[in-house]
């Protein structure tokens, strides 16, 4: 599997422990970069580079603990 | 969606309309046995979607099942137009008194099916209607109110036919209108329609195009034909690159990403949607360049998609480098085609800046686009850039760089 | 002045819950002046909203709610439930039914079409992108987002009509980086049956004291432009015309389909050079490349005046 080459996405406690939030996550993310596992949120790495940057992720957790970040332009990342 | 003769004869039966006594074979041994069945002259007409089968040698007379045998076992081997035979109709041959031509066509002015109708049978009907239009009568019809008797009647009327005949050719062409409307033609058409000795009327070949967007609703009927999803029925078979590229775009069904046609060209074209791939196309060729292939990509595909097409457009063998173009776009998004094709470089061991001979795409995100394109040093264009421009930027690079190879 | 659509037009859309029905809803809100949307319609939905815009079971229903006849919609409902939606605006009294689905098969489209002639009503489309008035409204997702529809439109005296949703925008935006703005831009859709045609639209324009040229984009297959160089030819008509015709190189491929549905070249009279030669003999011109086109027309609306 390739490795993303335009986007990750980092995901902070306590976001990244929480199941609920993980199932939100899940949900809200047109592109399903993000899915509910037993011990929290994990990253689908071969969908990273569909995110469409709709930050609908970060607007669905406590500000800061997500944040989708430009590969393409250092240091240029999108964070509540 | 064109169909064989064989298949559109059963068509016309299906709807009540006579028929010669028939059947299809794609056995010499199948050819025996029908003619000795029909037990009486025969004609043997190879089964193809192209035109020109009676001057590629394609239909045979015998008299004999012997005679018969014989011409099936040359038919069924001669390829015509490029197309080895599906198999052979065997047909009875009937003592014709008279040919007609009765067909049913869309006029996109007005709106509607057409009735077209001639006493001048078993010849090309444009060419009567060019030569001798006094003998093709026509009428449009409603696909409103349900089809009524009288409408083909005066039709066939107005070429001052009257008699038993009209009796006998009315009902015909209301079935075929019938059919027309009921099957989602695009193209029906019986020709000859024949008059035979015993004044019965009957259908000696038929001509039927279906439209591809109703094949889902026409399933039933497919079924009963025998006629699979997988069969295109194109003017000519997809090439397995054609097909590769139907692959890329099922994968999803986000967007599109496909619609490829095989050029043998070296600049790879990954372009689109409609009218900005046709008016590409042309604006590469004006500029003397060679596409590879002709793509469409639209509707906001997602990377994997752009990604497999660009891919599939790298890999053809000959393809040196690949334009990336297309019109103002407002839906599909310039980042994510940007993401797509670097993606493909790359995943094939491919520096983007060296393979992508020019991106010209503006639209929605381009300035998330241009970014990711300058990072990978990626020459692109905005609007100002128009889309001949583009293209003949992209002819330049190819063929500068095939002068700098042959130095 | 514009054409088919001004600030005060009213409409609906159906189908209004599908992801790209929303964002369309959200780019017609959002444009010029702001479209008035006074419903949405998706089966099963009563009672919610899209963007502000309440969703109703039905469209009589939604004219109940809006209290005065509606005079559009924007249909954006899959293919085999589109007839049955265009019905049911036409009977309930809209007037302008934009059809933004595609692989419709004809017989369905002529029965629209035939429904709208009885019922005094237009179809645009199917499989277009709908209509502009440059800074006032837009009818559909032509030009997309407010702001990038911004970008590609300004007003001015030029009538658009074109076969390609795009490349209504793509020819849009090159006049208006040449300073010539749009009276109204309409894209009528690429299927071999279609609504309203070039020749069925010019009138309109005619009569629209805006408007002071037309700018076309046609493509092979099918008699539309045949249609119009003979439209022009009897009426006279008051605007010059510069056409832009693509998929030239489609006449060496008889019988197969490149772009849209109605593009294939089936006999010798909807072959692209028999069809510049037509428009020629009206008296249109055809340009070369896109980027000749405001030349094109600033030369004739000179002329003209
Ligand atoms: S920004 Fe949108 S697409 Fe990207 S990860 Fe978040 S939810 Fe998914």
């Amino acid at each position: 599997m390739s490795e993303a080459l335009f986007i990750d996405v980092r995901v902070d406690e306590p976001t990244s422990g929480d199941p609920g939030l993980a199932a939100k996550l899940e949900e809200v993310c047109p592109v399903d970069i993000f899915r509910a596992g037993p011990e929290g949120v994990e990253i689908v790495r071969e969908n990273l580079d569909e995110c469409v940057l709709c930050e609908l992720c970060i607007n669905a957790v406590p500000a800061g603990t997500i944040r989708v970040i430009k590969l393409y332009a250092p240091g240029e990342e999108l964070r509540a | 969606m064109r169909f064989f003769e064989y298949e559109s004869r059963a068509i016309v039966a299906k709807a009540g309309i006579p028929v010669t006594r028939h059947g299809f074979a794609t056995t010499v041994a199948e050819v025996s046995e029908l003619a000795e069945q029909i037990a009486g002259p025969v004609v043997i007409k190879s089964q193809v979607l192209s035109g020109g089968r009676m001057k590629a040698g394609g239909v045979q007379f015998a008299d004999t099942p012997a005679e018969a045998a014989g011409h099936a076992e040359q038919v069924l081997k001669l390829e015509i137009g490029g197309q080895m035979p599906r198999g052979v109709l065997v047909d009875s041959r009937a003592a014709v008194r008279h040919e007609y031509y009765a067909g049913v066509v869309w006029d996109g002015i007005r709106k509607l099916p057409v009735m077209l109708f001639s006493d001048m049978g078993g010849i090309d009907i444009e060419e009567v209607a060019e030569q001798q239009p006094e003998h093709v009568a026509r009428a449009h019809f409603s696909t409103l109110r349900p089809f009524s008797e009288w409408q083909a009647k005066q039709v066939i009327a107005s070429l001052g036919i009257s008699g038993t005949v009209l009796g006998r050719l009315t009902p015909i062409l209301t079935r075929l209108a019938r059919l027309f409307l009921a099957y989602d033609m695009t193209l029906a058409e019986i020709n000859p329609l024949g008059e035979l000795e015993d004044g019965s009327v009957v259908a000696l070949d038929a001509h039927m195009d279906m439209e591809n967007e109703a094949r889902p609703r026409q399933r039933e009927l497919l079924q009963e034909l025998g006629v699979g999803d997988e069969e295109t029925r194109q003017a000519r078979e997809p090439t397995p690159f054609e097909l590769a590229g139907e692959e890329v775009d099922a994968q999803d069904h986000r967007g599109v990403a496909g619609n490829v046609t095989e050029f043998d060209g070296n600049l790879g074209l990954v372009i689109g949607a409609g009218g900005g791939s046709l008016t590409l196309f042309d604006a590469v060729r004006a500029h003397g360049g060679n596409p590879a292939n002709y793509c469409e990509i639209g509707g906001n595909p997602s990377v994997r998609k752009a990604c497999g097409l660009a891919k599939l457009v790298l890999g053809k063998p000959g393809v040196d480098k690949i334009a990336v173009m297309m019109s103002i776009v407002s839906n599909t998004r310039v980042d994510i085609v940007a993401r797509g094709v670097i993606k493909a470089c790359l995943e094939l061991g491919l520096d983007p800046a060296e393979k992508i001979a020019i991106f010209r795409i503006p639209g929605a995100w381009e300035e998330e686009g241009f970014k990711i394109l300058e990072r990978y040093g990626v020459e692109y264009a905005d609007r100002s850039v128009s889309l001949h421009e583009a293209a003949r930027r992209a002819v330049e690079k190819i063929q500068g760089g095939e002068l700098a190879g042959a130095r | 002045m514009s054409i088919l659509i001004d600030e005060r037009t009213t409409f609906i859309v159906q189908g209004i819950t599908g992801r790209e029905a929303v964002n369309l809803t959200r780019e017609c809100l959002d444009y010029g002046k702001g479209a008035k949307i006074v419903g949405g319609v998706t089966p099963g939905r009563l009672g919610r909203d899209v963007h502000g815009v309440p969703v109703f079971d039905t469209v009589a229903q939604a004219v109940a709610h809006h209290g005065a006849a509606i005079d559009g919609s924007v249909v954006t409902v899959p293919p085999a439930f589109t007839k049955d939606a265009v019905f049911e605006a036409l009977e309930n009294g809209v007037k302008l039914v934009v059809i933004v689905t595609e692989r419709i098969p004809r017989g369905d489209v002529a029965q629209m079409v035939e429904l709208a002639g009885d019922r005094g009503a237009r179809i645009i489309g199917p499989n277009c992108l709908g209509i502009i008035v440059p800074d006032v409204i837009k009818m559909g997702g032509i030009g997309g987002p407010a702001k990038d529809a911004a970008k590609s439109y300004s007003s001015g005296p030029v009538g658009v009509i074109s076969r390609s949703g795009g490349m209504t925008t793509e020819m849009s935006s090159t006049l208006t980086a040449a300073g010539l703005g749009q009276s109204t831009a309409v894209s009528i859709g690429g299927d071999a049956i279609i609504g309203s045609s070039y020749a069925e639209l010019l009138p309109l324009f005619e009569a629209d004291s805006q408007t002071e040229a037309i700018v076309i984009y046609t493509e092979p297959g099918g008699r539309m432009e045949a249609e119009l160089a003979r439209y022009v030819l009897d009426s006279g008509s008051r605007l010059p015309i510069v056409a832009f015709m693509a998929g030239r190189f489609m006449d060496e491929m008889p019988g197969m389909s490149f772009g849209h549905a109605g593009t294939i070249v089936e006999g010798k009279e909807d072959t692209a050079s028999e069809k510049i030669a037509r428009l020629a003999e009206a008296g249109i011109v055809v340009a070369e490349e896109i980027s000749q086109i405001p030349e094109l027309v600033r030369g004739r609306i000179a002329t003209t005046v």
